[in-house]
């Protein structure tokens, strides 16, 4: 059952009225895994995610969420998912926990409703009427509402959007606890030292397709992992990319202590930036167009 | 692909959110002081100023002689309003800002049933107007000594009259939630609709003095017949007199509201979406 997937997307396309948002993708997630989905604004990562929520309909491909095709999820498989959108914009005139108890009351196997609280760190706005909440807080109120139902799979569509370093902290702590308890997770942030700290893989969408997909520290191959040694020498920056800085270190070394001597081993950002850069490039105007 | 077997929902999962629903939608109600002001108190703050401003005109006598007041004419008409206000308007604004302000979209992706949604909104809606009708009638009762109906069959009438108009206006706000295109203009577009209905209804005006040609037109909607159903409740027999055919014509009112009501319902089945897709 380890091996389960809680996720198996195959072939996906979704077209809006002739272009391709999502151009044939394919992902699974596993049981008890947290997938971070990664890619600029207008990537097909919003697209794809709530197709998988069941908010779109798909144009092509299959899709299995907890073994159903979400286009005919009835409220038995909703009542499995947490979804946590992108954005809310309700008014509130409910409290924070009056918010929580009637959506607990929705779900057969609800969480406890003063734990949920606690867990975001809502305890001393428990009876504050959600529309007077800071935004910071009202996300907090998602986060909550997405995870009362004890969901086997939580969407996580941008959820620390709005939230300062702190409550990016307190709320990595909160997606740590869950999947220790074994929820499955799928992320998508802006934020890659997040994906970085919470998912076991990740997947990066640029221009409507996966252009990468792995565990994160393996993302984007070997090849993108090569490190490069960087020193100066008679006043010019020299660099070499190489599998075996240790003997550059030990050759340049040699001949006398080197110069402002580093060994950088690319961050996921740099791997990031690097594979989504490529595909603009590659769909950019030929060169000496004006566009 | 591995095939998991749901759990199902517990048996009286959707009777169960639909009133848990209700008492939410309630609360949410009174906590909207706008809502409250313009829907609830509106059709009070109505007949207490025809009643001050006409309390020295004469509506007509009753066959032992005694006037009618402004009061008691007004009443039924704006019995009729509340109906109105508290069904139709507020159902189809409500239902216009929440699919435009993403509460439709987060209970999509809840175990919460459209038909809970709905019960929890009928509800509320049922609700507010009882309370809603009493205040009114109590106000008038008390403050303007207008005589009530003592014969149990005209409360009877009343109560069905009631009863049907609130479902059929609540329904036909649903149909109308979908007419506004953004919760910003929901109000902009629901009042003025509301507001002509009522003008040409004989709330505001008394019907008889329309025009038949606009009579006609106004008793295509339900608003006219069921003024026309509170009137036959709450004023002395023989005003029927002064009604289209001379009668309070209570057949009529069912079948008007009655083909409303099914057709919003069916308008509705067919409309109705959580949200809209591939917007």
């Amino acid at each position: 059952m380890t091996t389960e997937n809680v996720v198996e997307v195959r072939d996906l396309r979704k077209a809006y009225k002739g272009s391709e948002a999502v151009r044939g993708i394919d992902f699974d997630i596993r049981r008890g895994e947290t997938f971070a989905l990664l890619g600029p604004n207008g990537a097909g990562k919003s697209t794809t995610i709530e197709i998988l929520e069941g908010y779109r309909d798909r144009t092509g491909g299959t899709v299995s969420v907890l073994g159903v095709d979400p286009q005919h999820g009835g409220l038995a498989w909703k009542a499995r998912l947490g979804i946590v959108l992108q954005s809310t914009g309700e008014s509130g005139s409910a409290t924070v926990r009056e918010q929580l108890r009637h959506f607990a009351g929705l779900y057969p196997n609800p969480r406890d409703v003063d734990e949920v609280i606690a867990a975001v760190g809502l305890d001393e706005k428990a009876n504050t009427r959600i529309g007077k909440l800071s935004g910071g807080q009202k996300r907090r109120v998602d986060v909550a509402l997405g995870i009362i139902g004890r969901p086997e799979l939580l969407f996580l569509d941008e959820p620390t959007t709005g939230f300062d370093p702190e409550a990016r902290r307190q709320f990595w702590q909160l997606i740590r606890q869950l999947s220790n308890e074994g929820t499955s997770i799928l992320l998508t942030t802006h934020y890659l030292d997040e994906a970085a700290q919470l998912a076991d893989r990740a997947g990066i969408i640029a221009g409507g397709e996966l252009v990468a997909l792995g565990a994160i520290d393996e993302l984007g191959g070997a090849d993108a992992r090569i490190p490069v040694v960087r020193w100066v020498q008679d006043g010019v920056v020299r660099q070499e990319r190489t599998t075996e800085p240790g003997r550059i270190v030990a050759r340049l070394s040699a001949a006398g202590e080197p110069d402002r001597l580093e060994v950088i081993r690319p961050s996921l950002e740099d791997i990031y930036l690097e594979l989504v850069g490529e595909t603009a490039r590659a769909s950019a105007l030929p060169e000496g167009t004006l566009a | 692909m591995t095939t998991v077997t749901a759990p199902a929902l517990p048996a009286g999962h959707t009777i169960r959110s639909g009133l848990s629903r209700a008492g939410y939608e309630i609360r949410s109600y009174f906590r909207q002081g706008d809502t409250v002001f313009f829907t609830f108190l509106f059709p009070v703050l109505m007949l207490t100023i025809f009643s001050v401003a006409f309390s020295e005109a004469e509506f007509g006598r009753t066959p032992d002689g005694s006037s009618v007041t402004a009061a008691q004419y007004y009443l039924p008409a704006m019995l009729a309003a509340g109906v109105l206000l508290s069904g139709l308007q507020n159902m189809s604004i409500d239902i216009a800002v929440e699919k435009s302000d993403g509460t439709l979209k987060r209970l999509a992706g809840t175990p919460l049933s459209v038909v809970s949604y709905f019960m929890g909104k009928i509800g509320q809606v049922l609700v507010t107007a009882i309370l809603q009708a009493a205040l009114l009638i109590a106000v008038a009762a008390i403050a303007f000594d207008v005589p009530l109906p003592t014969e149990p069959e005209a409360w009877l009438t009343f109560a069905w009259v009631f009863l049907l108009g609130v479902t059929t206006c609540a329904i036909l706000g649903i149909g109308l939630s979908g007419l506004p295109r953004s919760g910003k203009s929901a109000t902009a577009v629901i009042i003025p609709i509301v507001l002509v209905l009522q003008f040409i209804s004989g709330v505001y005006i008394q019907f008889s003095m329309l025009p038949e040609w606009l009579q006609n037109v106004a008793n295509l909607f339900p608003l006219a017949w069921l003024a026309q159903g509170m009137r036959a409740v709450f004023l002395p027999e023989t005003y029927a007199a002064i009604e289209v055919g001379g009668e309070w014509n209570l057949t009529g009112i069912a079948i008007v509201c009655g083909i409303w009501l099914v057709a919003g319902l069916i308008v509705t089945r067919l409309t109705f979406r959580w949200i809209r897709k591939d917007g």
